[in-house]
């Protein structure tokens, strides 16, 4: 169910990726302006360094202190007059999720975006219950017209170019003028909002995610540019949050530090357009808003991820900023990767969510640049972390036949360092006077993964060691 | 076990803890109680004129337009130009606020409309709760007064704020909420708006207008002329 997991051949679809025109060209605009934007953001504000320091500090506190701050959380929410429904993993939340739609008699229901929900596959467990769920986030929607998923966390739909999008809407919106002029992306964005805005109104239940739940308050916080979100939330008699345990955030004054960095890191602005704190369903008084509010808290395999190697990554806030700066997810793009989570927050979170046996290629598609720790907004050691999880591939026997048996024969003489030297300096001397006039080899036996697609440089005369050796010696 | 017993037992045998500890709870009980404000950028400290002048770059930054009156009762007058200028239709929507109903919207040419919105209106008036300065941000809460549906159905919001409520920081706004409607409550919806809806899901080119309103109009009563921050 959701998303079918392609992780396992990740070389495959990274080729593949590598080798699409239109994905490429696409995936220019990841690298340009996310970039720009959030290092123009960053240094617009002095205290953002602080504030990254803050940001972890308080994640750290409340896992630290997570148990009771859900029980708070709960409680203020039940007094507000809101229900809570505990989910150990996605088919206790999709359940939680159909039965809320089932007895109102809903027939469609709006989504604002939320990745806990692709997580568990709840459109398809809505519609295995005869329930049609429209997505509303304009890259959302974009995907779904297509049967596609979120290449990106944030900007779902940034695979794709205008033409494509364009020759979707004249597939999917027939009941428009086929002569309409939708060459610019303003015409597009125009005619989406125009269809959806009816889905709004006609919706039964409204369904989004959460970016904070607020232990002090019992609020839920979605925070969008495109106010999707909040018509969804708004407009149907019920509302559903869908949202994983780490979201909880003590106060209101630890949210606004989150805040502080999420957008600037996100998309490089001060703040997204709309920033809203929903607690509980509509008063007496209220001309608008929900009947019911309703929230599906999820585990799904985060509570075990506590007390271990992975628990940081509960510190994550979804801001994409590590996917943004990552030279491997700008060459292969988000679906590559395989699941729900693309780039480096994905290479460490897939594995623990659906397994190393299914995902361990995904912690090795890092060059350990480091871009993406030095942009995170919570800390998080993203390459340490992959690093443990190639750790824990190789214990159990998971990474490849030749690399296992290159790594023991490298071993063999690791160990034996009169030996390494040796054996280094003879080899080393060996390629340097058969590269000696050209000065790089084309081809090489065993070395074929790297000469296939560039020259390898011949060695100079001796080795680092040697060299060194000498130096201090002559000095 | 049900489901909530179970999720709770694995975090305190993951975490090694029984759960009623009572350092841990105190710890807990001391956050939420003081709820320490963390860091707080500077660029918001200062008198009113540097708060204002703020306020006012940071909307005109995050593309909203901006005007300022002497007094409430200039307010339907800016309204009527602002409409006239954008070429809307002199109709307006807005709740029960008194100090909307209090405005001599008569001198206008405005026809007036009252309560929750069901997507059929172009223009709707909302008064803020308060503004940030840190940020251009305008603070609405829900209720009869100021309907929720008014911030995000009409294509041009128009948002009345107060000089006195335009406060340095979001920390500022939740302490006047906590006056407001008591510590630990919020109203049923807290909206934080910053410039109109947008969208950058095409090509990463950013769009005003996507759900939401496509114009945001910042009317700002009784400050004097505000000065442009550069």
């Amino acid at each position: 169910m959701g998303v079918v997991v392609t992780s396992p051949q990740f070389k495959d679809n990274a080729r593949q990726a590598m080798a699409d025109a239109p994905l490429q060209r696409a995936l220019g605009h990841v690298r340009k302006n996310f970039i720009e934007r959030r290092a123009a953001a960053a240094a617009g504000l002095p205290e953002f360094e602080a504030l990254r320091d803050s940001a972890r500090d308080i994640k750290n506190h409340t896992l630290a202190h997570l148990d009771l701050y859900l029980e708070e959380w709960e409680r203020k929410v039940l007094a507000a007059g809101g229900h809570v429904h505990w989910a150990r993993n996605a088919a206790e939340a999709n359940r939680a999720i159909v039965d809320i739609c089932k007895a109102r008699g809903a027939k469609t229901v709006t989504k604002g975006k939320s990745m806990i929900s692709e997580e568990i596959g709840l459109n398809d467990a809505l519609a295995a219950a005869g329930v049609a769920a429209i997505e509303t986030d304009l890259g959302e929607y974009i995907i779904q017209l297509r049967g596609e998923h979120p290449s990106h966390i944030i900007a779902p739909a940034v695979h794709l170019n205008k033409d494509q999008v364009e020759s979707d809407f004249r597939r999917v919106h027939t009941h428009l003028p086929k002569e309409r002029d939708l060459a610019e992306p303003t015409a597009l964005l125009a005619e989406a909002r125009a269809v959806l805005r009816q889905k709004f109104i006609e919706a039964d239940v409204g369904i989004t995610g959460a970016n904070f739940l607020v232990a002090e308050t019992g609020s839920s916080v979605i925070v969008t540019n495109e106010g999707n979100g909040d018509l969804t939330q708004t407009l149907p008699k019920v509302h559903v949050v869908i949202a994983s345990i780490e979201k909880i955030t003590p106060t209101m004054e630890d949210v606004a530090q989150l805040l502080r960095v999420l957008a600037r890191s996100a998309t490089g602005q001060e703040m997204s357009v709309y920033t809203t704190f929903s607690t509980g369903p509509r008063r007496p008084g209220d001309p608008d808003g929900p009947q019911e509010y309703h929230v599906v808290v999820l585990d799904n395999g985060r509570s075990s991820m506590l007390g271990g190697d992975f628990e940081d990554m509960l510190r994550c806030i979804r801001c994409g900023a590590c996917m943004n700066h990552c030279p491997v997810y700008h060459a292969v793009g988000g679906h590559a990767y395989g699941w729900v989570y693309p780039g480096p927050m994905g290479s460490v979170l897939t594995p623990t969510l659906i397994g190393v046996d299914k995902a361990g290629h995904l912690p090795n598609a890092s060059t350990f640049c480091g871009r993406c720790e030095s942009v995170c907004p919570v800390r998080i050691p993203l390459p340490k972390m992959m690093r443990h999880w190639r750790e824990r591939e190789f214990e159990r026997n998971l990474s490849p036949a030749a690399l296992r048996s290159g790594l023991k024969l490298w071993a063999f003489f690791a160990r034996r360092p009169a030996l390494y030297r040796l054996a280094t300096r003879l080899s080393t001397k060996a390629l340097h006077l058969m590269g000696r006039t050209k000065g790089r080899f084309a081809k090489m036996p065993l070395a074929s993964g790297w000469t296939d697609h560039r020259d390898l440089a011949a060695p100079q005369a001796d080795t680092f060691q040697a060299l060194w050796k000498q130096r201090r010696e002559t000095r | 076990m049900t489901a909530r017993d179970d999720i709770l037992a694995n975090i305190r045998r993951a975490r090694g803890v029984a759960g009623g500890e009572a350092p841990r709870r105190a710890a807990v009980e001391e956050r939420l109680a003081r709820a320490p404000t963390g860091i707080i950028p500077a660029r918001a400290r200062g008198d009113a004129a540097h708060r204002l002048a703020l306020f006012r770059a940071r909307v005109e930054a995050a593309s909203a337009s901006f005007a300022t009156v002497a007094d409430a009762a200039a307010a339907p007058d800016e309204i009527a130009r602002y409409l006239r200028d954008a070429n809307l239709p002199a109709t307006l929507r807005m709740g029960a606020d008194p100090r909307l109903a209090a405005l001599p919207w008569a001198g206008t040419a405005i026809e007036i409309a009252r309560g929750a919105s069901d997507g059929h209106d172009l223009n709707a008036v909302s008064f803020a709760f308060a503004g940030i300065a840190e940020t251009g941000t305008l603070a609405l809460v829900s209720g009869p007064d100021n309907p929720t549906t008014l911030n995000f159905l009409p294509d041009n919001h128009i948002v009345l704020i107060e000089a006195a409520d335009v406060v340095a920081d979001m920390e500022t706004v939740w302490a006047r909420l906590r006056e407001r409607f008591g510590k630990g409550a919020l109203p049923r919806v807290l909206n934080l708006v910053t410039g109109p809806s947008r969208s950058a899901d095409i090509e990463q080119t950013l769009l005003l207008g996507a759900h939401g309103p496509r114009r945001l109009h910042v009317v700002l009563v009784g400050a004097g002329e505000i000065g442009r921050q550069d």
